[in-house]
């Protein structure tokens, strides 16, 4: 079972996150072609190596964090919060 | 030499000391018409409906490790074509009555076991999804029928049908010509069924290129050598990703995890196959007396082909809920595979934007039932150069076109499928 | 009876009690530290069981785990348990034990018949016939017989009466397996702070120490494990656990481990589970697993008297019973003649000891002492054959070079074929092994950072070098200098090299040679497999079964891998392993789900007015996780006859129905509008607060996500309500889009669905009700359609502070009450007091559901079913044009924009007819299959309001087809109806009930 480490709460055990996908999706702009709408949504690299990823800690401090993790030997290799400075940092 | 009684007779006179090679272990050519990546199921099917239906024996199958090694001989061997939507329904009938006559036209015995499938509905809104989804088989002429709590007490006698249970099972809807097969068997089979018409099986050979020229695809670079082929099949489910980036292809896919588990042998107590949609579980009993179980994918990407605990207690808890009297029994082995995820469930069969490339994957948890039909259709593909009206709805643009085959309506998360 | 072949003296047993037991009907008895083999063997039962495929007689064939043979069927009626190994079932009072895979008898079998027919059934055989063309029910048939001469034991028919736990564990050090390296292990890392556990599938650590008559330290075997139990147990950060095997090795250095808590009692105390399954969280592991013996595969090597000499021996040291009177040793290797020696000491008759090795080659220290003992021993020899039925009562030996056989009479047959590291979990653990030459057998190639192999297990066979490679193990997890144990100290032995010996030609053509005694190959299948190009290691498994049966092919793979390297010309190394899964032994189903069974496979989740619900004598429906009111049957009442009621009452007086299921977000903060404006399709910059609105959120990809009524109850405060079955992912959805995607925007969220009970109160003489309780004018001009506003509720407790929203789902003049979960109850009663005098009914989520139908509300999951789009639902001009929200850029392609989309209409059955079930919709009923469905009923019900059968459904083009008659068809239940299409909203379609 993943130990996901936690920013903010540490290591904690898999069970206790949900997975969010693909970390490396940029939302496109507002006004950005169907084309660029149609490959965020729907195409992936799904890398066979360093994924990054998110995932919540849901049944924790619920904050989305930024994992990246071997798809092919899942070790952790990093995690950090999802957004750096975020305003929620202060609330 | 062909199998029969007969064969099996004679060669038991010499100590079974002369059955011959099931198929040849040939070096690669430098050149074929076509090249199937991939020897799985739905690879070794495509290149032996492209000789059988299309006459095109100049082809090779390459597998980088032994074949029927990856998902054709990791799945829960469940075969069905209880569908929803029209496509799938007309995609899986097709493939469901190749597997009736899978063993003898193979002359290989599948051991396709028509035990039939059994949907379990433990709510109200359950029975209405599940009469939906067999009122639509019906009209697409595919056999279903609604069976009632007291039907289901008395086929499966172990199953907890009491009112106390937890999902209450109100009712389930039946295919009876669902059952199971025998997974490696398909792989063999078809193996030596291509084999027999000319087709090259090179094991040991992973692919490591793809080389486009002009764009079309020239060949592939492989650990024996380039291979030159006008034509490129892959078939490679789990790794639909890596192959089709070596062409500089995006797909709608993801690779995740799916485990399943067997227990300890024990003599017949189950003799339908068993789903709940409701607890996530699937369940048969195999010939040699295991049962064979699994559930949910473990929810993040992977090519590992192993996976974690939490979700063997999860699909073991679902089995005990329905099951209660098997919590004596024992998880003998469990394994994982890696299943290609697509983003709307369903899978792509068909070309891809690169000329002379084509593809069949994307299977999420269910390919192993669609390999005859997966095989034929992309046999077809490849051979004319567009798809059978078949697989017309699986072709990869459905996705910008906004005509995505999503039978479960889980939206775009590969995952939730 | 008494036990013929217990030896007088000796043995980890406890002589002074006896245990009576059971095995296939005949009563015999034991003593406390046997197993059920060893009192099996004790008693002189040497035939335990019939093989998997061929039926043939089998005998004990190990002593611990690795067991092919001796599965059994333990006890009776609930708590009987199939396959369960009679060498790791410790004795108990009363234990009932009977053979498998036999009928009528163990001795007389009518199964056994398939052993005569074994000729015409290779490995495999069954894939080359049974094709004919009524295949399928001559498979189904024959498949029906294969799988009842198949399968072993028999599951039990009742649930299962106990109960197993969970137990969570973090540690430093885990040491798996308590035998001479674990122990050291854990005693060079005790006393250095760390937190060690240790575990060990044993009644009693030790493992093959136990009874042995080795010097530790100058002590015995069992007598250092003592010293070095004591001084672990009296260590406060050592936890010991026996009994518990470690089983699977997970990511993140988590493995899994079960304890047998109470398998070895005769009368489990209360309250005790059955067994525990540890979830343990290791820093470092040290995998001190042994090793297993091998055996050889020649002629009729399965006969019940043949045994791995390890486990003869153990036999003899540890349980003080002779497996037989007069044995064979036949080995390539030292270990058989500890075994030899064990023997000789207990009085069996050495016939003679084979060795494959020449003279020249048995150089050990071990051989010497046979020798020196004047034991037979036979050089450059191998048994060709077994003879004899149900056991084995001779053997005949000969030159490995080949030639004269020679017949040596014995009841026991103990092999040694070499030994293989148990890397099981090792390997799991994603350690990489090697094959060593020398001792012809796979070990580990290198630890890994957390991870480590330590004593047998990383093939340091000999005690010396065990105890001082699991004392390192231990020093590797304290890091240098921090323990101050000493290395326990046992004489070192000299060891020869084994020789590679994998199988003996057998003398007559056809002969059986087993590899896998579990799953009944042969060397000849092996063979046979090689010559039809099942050439892959994975292969050979897949199509001989090879080390598929429940032990996994412990004894069996590594043998099996090599002949099949023999058989294509490969080594060994080119051949490989195949994967080692979990479980590393078979674990009880049970013990996974734990306490997670029955009521507590999944939460139940209750209302807050659950109570009020029940005592009203509702009947409740599961509606996801939740309990929920269905309706409330009155004496002589169906359900169905009360919601029918109950939804007419909506319609003519006034109803009540719990929503608490709802979910609710609270949103604050300075941008909760521009987050609303970018999730749902409509406009939210121009809420007033004081005022709500239904929204319509849509996916990324342009399908209908949700929907619910969001209210502003403050200038940066707002309530969102989301669908029952979406709670919990638009919550979701919120916070990622907040916290990832949008983290300039200033929002805060809560969920508090729970927090809240939810009150509809509906129907034309909803205000005179709700008038009467709450402290606001609720009029229509002071409190008008979509009107939010604060209020007290005058209840029986006192006033109670409430959410007040004027909305409809009903179609009716309505109003929804939200007051804290704990108040709910009185809020509730205070209202049906109220509505006495004006018909108030409580009505359950089937009236709701009538009542939503004849309004043609959508509801998510039925006409939003994951693939329409706000269009298909006639919501298209609720998407505002002046802004950009979530699934606009994708809503417009083409496919999802066609004329013959599947569209929202109402249909109303015709004839007086009943709407079917999930009906399909049809232009013509007779057209031949496969008939092209136009669409299908989403939703239905009898309208007691319009006095007929009505229905929601999607249909292509629906919005051109009002007027036309179609079919709703059921094939399922043979029913079909005449159906006229029509606009969803069957009643008030100008919407004045709900605004007056």
């Amino acid at each position: 079972m993943l130990l996901i480490p936690c920013p903010w709460c540490g290591a904690r055990a898999q069970i206790e996150f949900t997975y969010g996908g693909d970390a490396t999706l940029q939302r496109p702009a507002v006004d950005a072609t169907e084309t660029d709408w149609v490959q965020y949504v729907f195409l992936r690299d799904n890398p066979a190596g360093a994924h990054q990823e998110l995932w919540q800690h849901s049944a924790g401090c619920r904050q989305w964090l930024r994992v990246s993790r071997d798809t092919r030997t899942h070790e952790i290799l990093e995690s950090a919060p999802a957004v750096e400075a975020s305003p929620g940092d202060a609330r | 030499m062909k199998y029969s009684i007969f064969s099996l007779a004679r060669n038991a006179l010499s100590y079974h000391e002369r059955w011959p090679l099931a198929w040849r272990s040939p070096r690669a050519k430098s050149r074929y018409d076509v090249v199937i990546v991939g020897g799985g199921g739905h690879g070794l099917a495509t290149a032996y409906y492209l000789a059988k239906e299309h006459g095109i024996s100049n082809v090779a199958v390459l597998e980088k490790g032994y074949l029927g090694g990856g998902n054709t001989g990791r799945n829960t061997t469940i075969v069905r074509s209880n569908y929803h939507l029209d496509p799938n329904a007309h995609f899986y009938e097709m493939s469901l009555k190749l597997w009736e006559g899978l063993s003898r036209d193979l002359n290989f015995n599948v051991m396709y076991s028509a035990r039939g499938v059994l949907n379990l509905c433990h709510s109200p809104a359950d029975i209405d999804a599940a009469m939906r989804r067999g009122n639509a088989m019906r009209l697409n002429g595919i056999d279903a029928q609604f069976l009632s709590r007291d039907d289901i007490a008395r086929r499966i006698p172990n199953l907890d049908c009491s009112p106390q249970a937890r999902f209450p099972i109100q009712g389930g809807l039946l295919q009876p010509r669902g059952g199971t097969a025998r997974h490696d068997a398909v792989a063999w089979g078809y193996a030596r069924a291509a084999d027999a018409r000319g087709v090259d099986i090179i094991q040991q050979c992973e692919v490591t290129g793809i080389r486009v020229d002009n764009g079309a695809v020239a060949g592939v670079e492989t650990t024996q050598g380039f291979i030159a082929a006008g034509k490129i099949g892959l078939a490679v489910a789990g790794h639909s990703s890596r192959l089709a980036a070596m062409a500089g292809i995006r797909l709608p896919i993801e690779s995740h995890t799916l485990q399943a588990l067997v227990s300890d042998p024990v003599k017949p107590v189950l003799d339908t196959v068993v789903t709940s949609g409701a607890v996530h579980f699937y369940i048969s009993q195999s010939d040699k007396g295991e049962l064979v179980m699994g559930g949910d994918l473990d929810f993040c990407n992977s090519y590992a082909q192993r996976g974690n605990l939490p979700m063997i207690e999860h699909v073991i808890a679902a089995c005990l809920a329905l099951f209660p009297s098997f919590g004596r029994l024992k998880v003998m082995r469990t394994w994982g595979g890696v299943c290609d995820m697509s983003m709307d469930g369903s899978p792509i069969i068909g070309l891809l934007p690169v000329k002379g490339l084509s593809m069949t994957g994307g299977w999420c948890y269910g390919g192993f039932k669609a390999t005859p039909a997966s095989g034929w259709l992309h046999a077809y593909t490849i051979a004319r150069g567009e798809p059978h009206h078949l697989n017309a709805a699986f072709a990869l643009d459905r996705f910008e076109r906004g005509e995505v085959i999503d039978e479960k309506g889980a939206g775009p998360t590969p995952w939730a499928h | 009876m008494t036990q013929r072949f217990r030896m007088s003296a000796g043995g980890a047993i406890d002589r002074s009690r006896r245990l009576a037991f059971e095995f296939d009907g005949m009563p015999y008895q034991g003593h406390p530290g046997d197993t059920l083999a060893s009192a099996l063997l004790a008693n002189g039962v040497r035939f335990v069981g019939r093989s998997f495929k061929y039926h043939r007689p089998r005998g004990i064939f190990a002593a611990g785990s690795e067991e092919p043979n001796a599965l059994v069927q333990l006890a009776r009626g609930a708590r009987t348990e199939p396959n369960v190994r009679a060498t790791t079932t410790e004795l108990y009072d009363g234990l009932i034990a009977a053979s498998q895979n036999r009928w009528p008898s163990l001795a007389f079998d009518v199964g056994a018949a398939s052993g005569m027919l074994s000729r015409l059934l290779p490995a495999g055989f069954y894939y080359k016939t049974f094709m004919w063309p009524a295949m399928s029910t001559a498979w189904l048939k024959y498949e029906r017989v294969i799988r009842a001469a198949a399968g072993m034991g028999r599951a039990p028919g009742e649930p299962d009466p106990d109960r197993y736990e969970h137990q969570y564990a973090h540690c430093d050090l885990l040491v798996v397996g308590g035998g001479a390296a674990g122990l050291a292990a854990a005693r060079a890392a005790a006393d250095s702070g760390l937190r060690i556990i240790l575990c060990d599938e044993g009644a009693r650590v030790g493992g093959t120490l136990v009874g042995d008559d080795v010097s530790i330290d100058g002590l015995l075997g069992s007598e250092w494990i003592d010293a070095t139990v004591r001084i672990l147990s009296a260590n406060p950060d050592v936890v010991l656990l026996p009994r518990t095997t470690a089983f699977g090795s997970y990511d993140g250095n988590m493995l899994a481990l079960i304890e047998r808590v109470t398998d070895h009692l005769a009368a489990p105390p209360p309250y005790v589970p059955r067994q525990r399954l540890w979830k343990v969280r290791a820093r470092r592991v040290v995998f001190a697993t042994g090793a297993h013996e091998r055996g050889i595969a020649y002629q009729d090597n399965d006969l019940p008297g043949t045994m791995l000499a390890g486990a003869a021996r153990t036999y003899v040291q540890r349980y003080a019973v002779r497996p037989g009177s007069r044995a064979v040793v036949f080995t390539n290797n030292d270990s058989a003649y500890a075994a030899a020696l064990a023997l000789n000491a207990a009085g069996v008759a050495l016939a003679a000891i084979v060795d494959a090795r020449g003279q020249g080659e048995i150089t050990g220290t071990l051989a010497r002492r046979a020798r020196d003992a004047g034991l037979p021993i036979v050089a450059h020899a191998v048994i060709c054959c077994g003879h004899g039925r149900k056991r084995v009562s001779a053997v005949d030996i000969a030159p490995i070079a080949g030639g004269g056989r020679r017949r040596v009479d014995c009841d026991l047959v103990c092999v040694s074929g070499g030994w293989n590291p148990a890397l099981h979990l090792f390997s799991q653990a994603r350690g990489a092994l090697r094959y060593d030459d020398t001792l012809t057998a796979f070990v580990p190639r290198s630890p890994l950072s957390h991870v480590v192999a330590a004593g047998a297990a990383n093939g340091r066979f000999g005690l010396a070098e065990a105890l001082a490679d699991g004392h390192a193990a231990g020093l590797g997890a304290t890091g240098p200098n921090l323990s101050a144990a000493a290395p326990p100290h046992a004489e070192m032995e000299v060891g020869a090299a084994p020789l590679a010996l994998w199988s003996v030609p057998a003398p007559r053509r056809g002969g059986k040679r087993f590899v896998d005694l579990q799953d009944d190959v042969t060397a000849e299948d092996i063979a046979l497999a090689a010559r039809e190009g099942y050439t892959s290691v994975e292969h050979l498994k897949r199509y001989t079964t090879l080390g598929m049966g429940p032990d996994q092919g412990k004894t069996s793979n590594m043998l099996g891998l090599a002949l099949l390297a023999q058989a294509t010309d490969r080594s060994i190394v080119q051949v490989g392993t195949t994967t080692f899964r979990p479980p590393y032994t078979p674990v009880t189903l049970g013990a996974f789900p734990g306490d997670e069974r029955g009521a507590h496979v999944e939460p139940t989740r209750y209302l807050a007015m659950h109570d009020w619900h029940a005592e009203q004598g509702a009947s409740f429906v599961n509606a996801g996780l939740w309990k929920r009111p269905y309706s409330y049957p009155r004496v002589g009442e169906t359900p169905e006859q009360a919601a029918n009621r109950e939804a007419k009452n909506v319609r003519a007086n006034v109803g009540m129905v719990d929503v608490s299921t709802l979910g609710k977000i609270e949103l604050q903060g300075r941008d909760v509008a521009e987050l609303l404006n970018r999730v749902y399709i409509n406009r939210w910059d121009t809420l007033p607060v004081g005022r709500c609105r239904y929204g319509v959120m849509l996916r990324e990809d342009g399908i209908v996500l949700d929907d619910g009524t969001t209210s502003r109850l403050d200038a940066n405060h707002y309530l969102m309500t989301t669908t029952t079955v979406n709670a919990v992912k638009v919550m979701q959805h919120l916070e990622r889009l907040l916290q990832v995607d949008w983290p300039e925007l200033e929002v805060y969220i809560a969920s508090v669905t729970e927090q809240w009970t939810a009150a509809a109160l509906a129907g034309p003489r909803a205000r005179q009700v709700l008038q009467a309780v709450v402290d606001i004018d609720v009029s229509n001009e002071d409190f008008p359609f979509l009107a939010f506003g604060e209020c007290q509720v005058r209840t029986a407790q006192g006033a109670i502070p409430a959410r007040l929203f004027r909305m409809s789902y009903s179609g009716e003049l309505a109003y929804e009450i939200h007051v804290p979960a704990d108040l709910g109850r009185a809020m509730w009663e205070a209202l049906i007091a109220a509505g006495e005098d004006f018909g108030l009914m409580p009505y359950g989520t089937e009236a709701m559901s009538t009542l939503r139908i004849e309004k043609g509300h959508v509801v998510v999951g039925a006409e939003a079913d994951g693939r329409t789009t706000a269009d298909d639902l006639g919501m298209g001009k609720l998407v505002s044009a002046a802004k950009w929200c979530i699934g606009k850029p994708l809503m417009n392609r083409p496919a999802l924009t066609a004329v013959d989309r599947w569209q929202l209409v109402g249909l109303t059955a015709l004839d007086g007819a009943v709407m079917p079930r999930a009906a399909k919709i049809v232009a013509d009923l007779d057209r031949a299959l496969p008939n092209p469905m136009l669409g299908h009923v989403t939703s239905w019900c009898w309208s007691p309001n319009l006095e007929s059968w009505i229905a929601l459904a999607l249909l292509a083009g629906g919005r051109t087809r009002h007027g036309e008659i179609l079919w709703a068809v059921s094939p399922l239940a043979d029913a079909k109806v005449r159906v006229r299409v029509g606009p969803p909203c069957f009643i008030d379609p100008e919407g004045e009930r709900l605004r007056g």
